[in-house]
């Protein structure tokens, strides 16, 4: 943005919130704090409640119970574009009948902006961008990459204080993808405003997020940064669902060893194992190389129950 | 495309070329039946004139009827596209898709119902209401039968139209109002357009109900085709036929165009 | 399931809208329209076939054991069997031609088979009266192979003709659609199979091709059997059709009674034709195949 922001972004604080359906639950219960200027990643698969999440901060579905608060104040009765949230949705939902100029005009002419400094922020948004020149272009003209900065461009003129982001980047190829990645994490750091993010892509969620809200069947499993839930994953679900991993059964089956490829070490059967590692007889599957070493799919040989070596 | 053998697809185009000509070209015949200097409607003229577009347009009764269709059609085609609007906006906003389809099959009724049931009880009911041979009377017929068409095109409309610009518009800070205003209606102009044209052209060439409710003093242009046929054959029909023909194709056509650069538009995502 | 689906997992939300109410109130004036000037009459002229003159169904025995009814409601359909063979035999290799050429081609054979839908029913049956009459283009051209004059104006054989062009866009339309849908790799596939070409297409296109043959073919019958304006014109009284009849009761008889209950027939036997369209629609949607009809 081409002037200092007034204000800092804000807080998101979810109280209980459920949102039920008439066969379905799809939210339920979930508390949450987003503190203000932060990153945060809502992260989970198709259905676990992180889209309706979203759409319940931005107002587009009612919530069943609890409440949504943003910074402090109860949104219950505030339609949504009295919210002033900034909002990039997953296919863009650039207005086709309008220019490049004249969507990112759009917000600033419902904020009754000055004509001459709407002209200035649309074009210091466009730049920021990366679309100077693009302004008399239509939607159509456009490359998906491109579509997706005007949308960025567009949500972050009138300078919300939150921006709701629906997997923006899901239907960019991986290069345009990971560039994107790291332009959303710089301008963040630019405007410090509340981002929220929400993808079903762990990889992502792990590079941009400084917290990491992990999504499961209506409910919150885990929020933590990304080493938290790779380090001290909370549940089964959040060990399997973040980065990969060797889940290793206790005799009784009440607990589980969940491995990192990085902290364990292939043996051939009946060697002498160094000191302070345990062994669990495998079968490697099959071995593929990966340049930067090995990648091994092994399976347990007793998957009830772990020997110690002998 | 699938590969066809080069005597199965020559045959094919054989037989479309045929086709064309017998859908297309019966039609034309009337065109340069207009200009023929004979009193008669022989097949090709032997020489030109002008005299039956001279018949036709000092012709009072003509003149008249001609009037009367524009100014009937264009009140339809405004009337249909309004009523259309506000039912497809209505069926938007439910969800019981069983009830949505069926007000849909309701609106689109007349559209199935044999033309000549309908226009004998209209006559009923208009004889007993005093509409008969009037503007209101022929207007509510009308766009009883240009309704289906409006809905159609504009539901249509609709269902092209992305709804998350809409969640986009009030996210930006649109209200209700002027999301409508500023992003809804913009992108479903093209199917009311067509919607429009449908109605007026329907308005405009409409024989069944008219020829019912017709009086001797409101009558419309293809009514007094339809008595003139009968009555006798005076080339001037000709030229009331090219004037209909060129009133019609100037309006598809500029309709058309206009709904064509929309669509290049509104093609993204 | 849709991309969108697969990946948002989540419903998408409908932008915030009023009540149910206001969507009812936004129908309100189309459906106001709907029930005066459409449903109203037809009910009246359906009261009216039992209670003019007198309540019963007088009207009914009327028009089903009239000899003259008789013979109308049978040329009606046997005129209306014979337009839809003609728009048939000539629309499906039209339709087809259009699902396998290129789409600059394709757009052009449906910019021909709309044009119909633009031209005024007047003046294409005007038309057909110039071409048809004893010294028209068409007998011309006939005495040019050595048949003819032939009597085609006033006679059945005017309307017949007059009907199958006339009612030709309501095949190829349906055809179209159906057609198009398919996918013809399909018959690439059955040609794979060791299907010689004319053996592929009966047995894989054709068979696939049904439901649009059969909507197509029901909706030209339903037009046909209540056309007015092309058979009053191009046929002679002698030999009318339905509507005629029914024109002829009400406005030069007012026999209200009698037109109402040939019209309640007419409406019948389309209703029902139609309730087989919706049924196949809902048939071949089951299987994957979406016919749109209208």
């Amino acid at each position: 943005m081409s002037h200092e922001p007034t204000n800092r972004g804000a807080e998101i604080r979810l109280d209980r919130v459920s949102k039920h359906y008439p066969k379905s639950i799809a939210l339920d219960q979930v508390s949450l704090t987003v503190k203000p200027g932060e990153f945060m990643t809502f992260l989970g698969p198709s259905g676990s409640g992180k889209t309706t999440t979203l759409n319940l901060i931005a107002g587009f579905t009612d919530l069943t119970t609890g409440n949504v608060r943003i910074d402090g104040n109860r949104m219950d009765d505030v339609p949504v574009h009295k919210r002033d949230l900034g909002i990039v949705f997953q296919h863009y939902a650039l207005f086709p009948h309008l220019s490049v100029f004249e969507n990112v005009a759009f917000p600033l002419a419902r904020r009754k902006t000055p004509k001459a400094d709407a002209v200035r922020l649309v074009h210091g948004a466009l730049e920021t961008a990366g679309l100077d020149g693009f302004g008399d272009r239509y939607p159509a003209e456009l490359s998906g990459g491109q579509q997706q900065r005007v949308a960025l461009a567009r949500a972050l003129v009138f300078q919300p204080k939150v921006l709701l982001l629906d997997e923006p980047l899901g239907a960019l190829d991986k290069n345009l993808r990971e560039r994107l990645q790291l332009e959303l994490r710089r301008i963040h750091q630019e405007v410090g405003r509340t981002f929220v993010f929400v993808t079903h892509d762990q990889e992502e969620a792990l590079t941009l997020s400084d917290r990491i809200a992990v999504f499961n069947e209506g409910r919150i499993e885990q929020v933590g940064t990304a080493q938290d839930l790779y380090e001290r994953p909370a549940s089964l679900f959040v060990a399997g669902f973040i980065g990969e991993s060797t889940m290793v059964p206790s005799a009784s089956g009440a607990e589980t060893t969940v491995i990192r490829p990085e902290h364990g070490e292939l043996f051939p059967p009946g060697a002498e194992l160094p000191a302070g590692f345990r062994g669990v007889p495998v079968t490697v599957r099959q071995s593929v190389y990966l340049g930067s070493g090995w990648k091994h799919e092994i399976v347990l040989d007793h998957p009830g129950h772990t020997r110690t070596p002998g | 495309m699938l590969k066809t053998h080069p005597v199965t697809r020559t045959v094919l185009w054989v037989v479309a070329a045929l086709v064309s000509i017998w859908l297309v070209a019966p039609s034309l015949i009337v065109i340069p039946l207009s200009f023929t200097d004979k009193a008669s409607l022989v097949f090709p003229p032997t020489g030109w004139s002008l005299r039956w577009y001279e018949s036709f347009l000092t012709n009072p009764q003509w003149t008249a009827a001609l009037g009367n269709s524009l100014l009937i059609a264009v009140l339809v085609a405004a009337l249909a596209t309004v009523l259309g609007l506000l039912a497809a906006l209505g069926l938007r906003q439910m969800a019981n898709k069983k009830v949505i389809a069926g007000l849909t099959f309701g609106l689109l009724a007349p559209m199935v119902v044999p033309g000549i049931v309908v226009a004998i009880g209209l006559y009923a009911v208009f004889l007993t209401l005093g509409l008969v041979g009037t503007l209101l009377g022929f207007v509510l017929a009308h766009t009883v039968l240009a309704l289906p068409f409006t809905v159609v095109a504009i539901t249509a409309g609709f269902a092209g139209f992305d709804a998350r610009l809409e969640l986009a518009a009030m996210s930006l800070g649109a209200s209700r109002v002027t999301t409508f205003l500023r992003v809804t209606l913009p992108n479903i102009v093209p199917g009311m357009v067509s919607g429009a044209l449908f109605a007026f052209v329907t308005s405009f060439d409409e024989v069944m109900l008219s020829l019912f409710i017709k009086s001797p003093y409101l009558n419309t242009l293809p009514v007094m085709m339809y008595s003139s046929v009968t009555r006798d054959t005076d080339p001037t029909l000709a030229a009331a036929a090219t004037v209909i023909l060129l009133i019609t194709t100037v309006l598809v056509i500029a309709g058309l165009s206009l709904t064509g650069r929309k669509k290049r538009v509104t093609r993204a995502n | 399931m849709t991309e969108t689906a697969l990946i948002g997992g989540a419903r998408q939300p409908k932008a915030p809208r009023a009540s149910s109410g206001r969507a009812w109130l936004l129908l309100l004036p189309a459906y106001a329209l709907l029930l005066g000037v459409f449903v109203y009459p037809v009910l009246e002229s359906v009261w009216r076939s039992v209670s003019d003159p007198t309540l019963g169904l007088d009207n009914y025995v009327w028009a089903l054991s009239n000899e003259n009814n008789v013979g109308v409601i049978l040329r009606t359909f046997g005129n209306g069997l014979l337009a839809t063979a003609i728009c048939l035999a000539l629309a499906y290799p039209y339709a087809y031609l259009m699902t396998i050429v290129g789409a600059r081609a394709r757009v052009a054979l449906v910019v021909i088979a709309l044009i119909p839908f633009w031209t005024s029913l007047m003046i294409r049956t005007f038309a057909w009266i110039v071409l048809l009459q004893d010294n028209g283009v068409v007998n011309t051209l006939l005495g040019a192979i050595g048949v003819g004059p032939l009597e085609l104006l006033r006679t059945n054989t005017g309307v017949i003709i007059g009907l199958s062009q006339v009612l030709m866009p309501f095949m190829v339309l349906p055809l179209y659609a159906v057609m198009s849908g398919i996918d013809l790799r399909l018959v690439t596939a059955a040609r794979s199979l060791g299907a010689r070409p004319s053996v592929a297409f009966l047995k894989v296109f054709v068979p696939l091709s049904m439901p649009g043959v059969i909507a197509g073919s029901l909706l030209v019958f339903i037009q046909a059997l209540g056309f007015y304006v092309t058979p009053a014109l191009l046929g002679s009284p002698a030999d009318s059709m339905l509507a005629q009849s029914i024109y002829a009761q009400v406005s030069g008889l007012l026999q209200w009674g009698r037109g109402g209950a040939l019209g309640v027939i007419l409406l019948v036997v389309t209703v029902l034709l139609l309730a087989v369209i919706g049924l196949i629609a809902r048939v071949s949607g089951r299987r994957g195949i979406n016919v749109k009809v209208l």
